[in-house]
């Protein structure tokens, strides 16, 4: 439990350093960045890789953007065990359906709500 | 004239260590905002689990849609804004930077009306991050696919 939050802590404040020092010594915007943190996601989990980190560090792993790439990979490669190519295009969004979803919904709901500040 | 050189070399020493010392600043302030962020999604997925005694992967996708509400709730309050031009990557990287970018996308062409100002808009940044994902799933897993030889 006590050990998880702490790889958690670790894990994600490392990958946020990694961002930082990209940001600052290149000329990549955070745009780009968070492109290529989740390409690396996705090539992380082409071998199952970024899956042992997930089960190992736990929340830590799931906040970060790499987990986007991670979760886009990882359905697709569910589906696809029965159906092949097709499959992979078919459970693609399976399992950040919930995560896109929500931050549709909530972004419309509270952009009706609130207004534009400064 | 020599206070002048001297002033000239103490400006020149300046400006070399002056974005060193940022540099290092913002990393430690992403380090440690990035890191809270991420323990408090262990901890909230472990609070989640004792709370309403559900499984572990349901209660990540709560912690998950907690996160970006709260992003979504402080973007629109105001004050999300501030705190991203002080910790940078440590909000921009973990999925709080995804709901924020589509939510200030969202209020900022508000005025354009409902459906070519929120409709259109609302994934004006947070777009690339969706298109450069499933395009590169779809061709690492049709690699991953081949070197595991179940294609069909």
């Amino acid at each position: 439990m006590i050990e998880k939050l702490l790889l958690s802590f670790l894990f994600c404040g490392a990958v946020c350093l990694i961002a930082q020092v990209i940001l600052d010594n290149t000329k990549l915007t955070p745009g780009h960045i968070t492109s290529i943190f989740v390409i690396i996601g996705a090539l992380l989990d082409t071998f199952s890789i970024y899956d042992v980190i997930v089960e190992k560090v736990g929340g830590g792993a799931m906040v970060p953007i790499t987990s986007f790439g991670h979760q886009l990979i990882h359905g697709g490669l569910q589906q696809a065990q029965g159906m092949g190519v097709f499959g992979l295009v078919m459970g693609m969004f399976d399992l950040t359906a919930s995560g896109i979803s929500a931050a549709i919904i909530f972004s419309f709901f509270l952009t009706l709500i609130f207004k534009p500040r400064n | 004239m020599v206070i002048k050189m001297i002033n000239k070399k103490y400006d020149n020493i300046v400006e070399k260590h002056k974005p060193t010392e940022t540099r290092s600043k913002n990393a430690l302030v992403a380090f440690l905002i990035g890191g809270v962020v991420g323990l408090i999604g262990e901890g909230l997925i472990q609070l989640y689990c004792c709370l309403w005694h559900v499984s572990r992967t349901v209660s990540s996708v709560y912690m998950i849609i907690t996160l970006i509400f709260l992003a979504a709730l402080f973007t629109a309050l105001g004050f999300f804004d501030k705190w991203v031009n002080f910790a940078r990557c440590g909000l921009l990287i973990p999925i709080t930077g995804f709901s924020h970018s589509m939510m200030s996308a969202a209020l900022e062409y508000k005025k354009e009306g409902p459906i070519y100002g929120i409709g259109s808009n609302a994934f004006k940044l947070a777009g690339s991050v969706i298109v450069y994902g499933v395009v590169s799933a779809w061709t690492f897993g049709v690699i991953r696919l081949l070197i595991g030889g179940s294609l069909l």
